[in-house]
């Protein structure tokens, strides 16, 4: 049975806000730990099963199945590591950063189980770089569990004999791309933050060689409940293929933004109108980013669907992301891109919003953060920064709607990483739902100086060079 | 005098060191150790951790140049996180963002003339929710307004630099 918003019990938000919950004495007083003796009587295996019983899906952008996921440790390795992504910086989504400063024991404790089933021995919580506050606190929580002996310290146990976990934070220093897994590895070695080619996945061949779960700190929050309440009980409370709560990070044009745990495929316009008192002076909702910068927009027509993975993904009623008007996008296979539930950054516009601006944006983000390593990502993202930003300025060129559409399609499935996606998918997805906003941004009697100025926009740097990305490609005049 | 760690830095590389089964994982932490004892990452810099790691310095300087959170180059005392990312563009970052630069006379990417403040154009802090936001050392400044912006300046003053060492950098290009 699903709950509502009425009956949902608060799990991971159960201590954001509350003073004092982040400090050990408190946070003990509360029953964080509680479970960890719990868990530490059962066999390994047996946490592994209780959380694929739970349907917990992964929260920190691509839904994965967490059970599964843990499945792929290979039964022979030696040494596991178990690596918290806590690298949040997705825009839109600002919910990590509230559970570090809150509630950082429930996550350690929920470290220390999952290090307990997958056999590791030395976690890591990756912490991005800016968050110099959250890094503090979190800190401060494992030395905490340090002194108290949760960590360092032999544990009995009924499956691993005497057990004993370490635990570093490692501290990102400025860059988007180290969330994608790989990428923070990379970083956690004391490298670029370059992201691997896959395979071999990180569960086979991840931090220093060894088989690595990168998991987000959501759902490694989640870890304590499932085992003190049990898979099935969790897995009842969500949808039947998303077990649990999800928190969305509502921002935007609302008149109560915020940070939210909710019933799992909550309907989106419930959360805007119910939740989030409606959009200020009244105005309509012209169109909502529904998981991160990276998920294509939902518009207007599309406020029914449930907030949860599948549906986001699937539900007929969301319209299928174009290469071109008629087109569909094909995700191989045939299948059709609709949206995703990403990372839970919700962000609602308007309808006085300019789409084109904020597309704008959005690509000038992925050009600032691609890696470089690839031509299609490193070059695209950064022509369609440059062409996105004339239109905005009113100065588009004839052809520039399709030049758009043709490199997004050419970056999407030829790069090493997601990010290439991360740019292509909202640039197809605004083109297909609101193409018209586009078009007028589009001048035919531009003077040929001004046309020659605004053919070459400022070009935005390579990260990590001293070059700049290349010039245009020629559009179509 | 050459640049070089204190004893008590000395100290505290040992330490991180022993949290990673090689060296080359602590060159991320010792960065920003460095950061903080010299206040940015100069060439020399860059050639004290290779050292104190045993890494190459091209290794090492190849990481600084890759994270935005290294400074090449001697910052304001203060540096000012400021977002305009989706979320906080449509609430007006792009507003507040343009008051702090005439307010301190330069640009976003520049340090402030009196040495004070380097101003740094952020992606999403994952503040979204209190959107436009800035973050100062460890503080965050919510719900931004042009006016609250330019007062919340008064009371970063008031904080501790932001690193330790702050050789005096009025020179633009903090960034
Ligand atoms: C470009 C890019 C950025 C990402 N950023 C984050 C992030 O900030 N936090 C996060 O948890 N996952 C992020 N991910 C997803 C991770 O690669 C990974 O799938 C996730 O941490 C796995 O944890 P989960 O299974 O618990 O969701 C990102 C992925 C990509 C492609
Ligand atoms: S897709 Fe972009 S970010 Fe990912 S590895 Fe390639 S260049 Fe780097
Ligand atoms: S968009 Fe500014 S904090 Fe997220």
């Amino acid at each position: 049975m699903a709950v509502t918003l009425e009956n949902m019990p608060k799990l991971v938000m159960r201590f954001v806000g509350v003073e004092g919950a982040n400090r050990i004495d408190e946070a003990t007083r509360r029953g964080v730990y509680g479970t960890l003796k719990k868990a530490l009587s059962m066999a390994p295996l047996a946490i592994v099963d209780e959380v694929k019983k739970s349907n917990l899906r992964g929260r920190g952008g691509a839904g994965f199945p967490t059970g599964m996921k843990w499945g792929f440790i290979p039964k022979d390795a030696k040494t596991t590591y178990l690596v918290i992504n806590a690298d949040e910086s997705e825009p839109g989504t600002c919910k990590d950063r509230e559970l570090l400063y809150w509630d950082p024991h429930t996550l350690i404790e929920g470290v220390l189980i999952s290090s307990y089933a997958l056999g590791c021995t030395h976690a890591y919580i990756y912490i991005r770089g800016e968050m110099i506050r959250e890094h503090r606190v979190v800190q401060r929580a494992v030395d905490e569990a340090y002194a108290q002996g949760h960590l360092g310290k032999l544990h009995d146990t009924a499956g691993r004999g005497p057990w004993k976990l370490d635990l570093t934070v490692h501290r990102g220093a400025g860059a988007y791309i180290c969330g994608e897994e790989t990428s923070l590895l990379n970083s956690l070695e004391g490298k670029r933050g370059w992201p691997r080619l896959k395979p071999p996945f990180p569960a086979v061949k991840g931090l220093f060689g060894q088989p690595t779960i990168v998991n987000n700190v959501e759902t490694i929050a989640n870890i304590p409940h499932i085992i003190d309440k049990g898979g099935p009980w969790f897995a009842d409370l969500g949808t039947p293929k998303s077990g649990g709560t999800r928190i969305l990070c509502m921002s935007g044009h609302l008149n109560k933004p915020g940070v939210f745990e909710l019933p799992m495929g909550i309907p989106l316009r419930d959360v805007i109108e119910k939740v989030c008192g409606g959009v200020p002076g009244g105005k309509k909702v012209k169109a909502v980013i529904p998981g991160g910068s990276s998920m294509p927009p939902l518009d207007a027509s599309e406020l029914d669907i449930p907030m949860e993975f599948d549906a986001l993904m699937t539900d007929e009623r969301i319209k299928p992301v174009e290469v071109r008007p008629g087109i569909k996008f094909d995700m191989g296979g045939g299948k059709a891109l609709r949206t995703m539930a990403g990372s839970g950054g919700v962000i609602v516009m308007d309808e006085d919003t300019d789409l084109v601006a904020v597309t704008a944006r959005i690509m000038r983000f992925y050009a600032h953060e691609s890696c470089g390593q690839c031509t299609p990502c490193r070059e695209g993202t950064g022509w369609l920064a440059r062409i996105t930003t004339r239109m905005a300025k009113g100065e588009g060129r004839p052809g520039d709607v399709d030049l758009c559409a043709s490199i997004a399609h050419g970056i999407a499935g030829n790069t090493i990483c997601p990010l290439g996606e991360a740019a292509a998918w909202p640039m197809l997805g605004f083109l297909t739902k609101f193409r018209p906003e586009f078009e007028a941004k589009i001048r035919r009697d531009l003077s040929p100086e001004k046309r020659a100025a605004s053919t070459q926009p400022p070009l935005v740097q390579i990260r990590g060079t001293g070059y700049m990305g290349t010039a245009l490609p020629r559009g179509r005049t | 005098m050459p640049l070089a760690f204190t004893a008590e830095a000395q100290q505290k590389i040992v330490a991180i060191r022993a949290r990673y089964p090689n060296a080359q994982a602590a060159c991320l932490p010792v960065l920003h150790l460095a950061q903080d004892e010299f206040g940015h990452i100069s060439d020399e810099a860059i050639d004290v951790v290779a050292a104190a790691l045993g890494l190459t310095a091209a290794h090492v300087w190849g990481v600084v140049t890759f994270y935005t959170m290294y400074h090449r180059h001697p910052t304001g005392k203060h540096i000012l996180m400021m977002c305009t990312n989706v979320s906080c563009m449509l609430r007006g970052g792009y507003d507040v963002l343009h008051a702090l630069e005439k307010k301190l006379g330069c640009k976003a990417g520049e340090n402030s003339a009196d040495g004070e403040f380097t101003l740094v154009e952020e992606e999403c802090l994952a503040a979204c929710a209190d959107a436009p936001c800035l973050i100062a050392g460890e503080k965050y400044f919510l719900k931004l307004t042009p006016e609250t912006a330019i007062q919340a300046l008064e009371e970063i003053k008031k904080m501790p630099p932001d690193h330790k060492s702050h050789p005096a950098g009025s020179s633009g290009g903090g960034h």
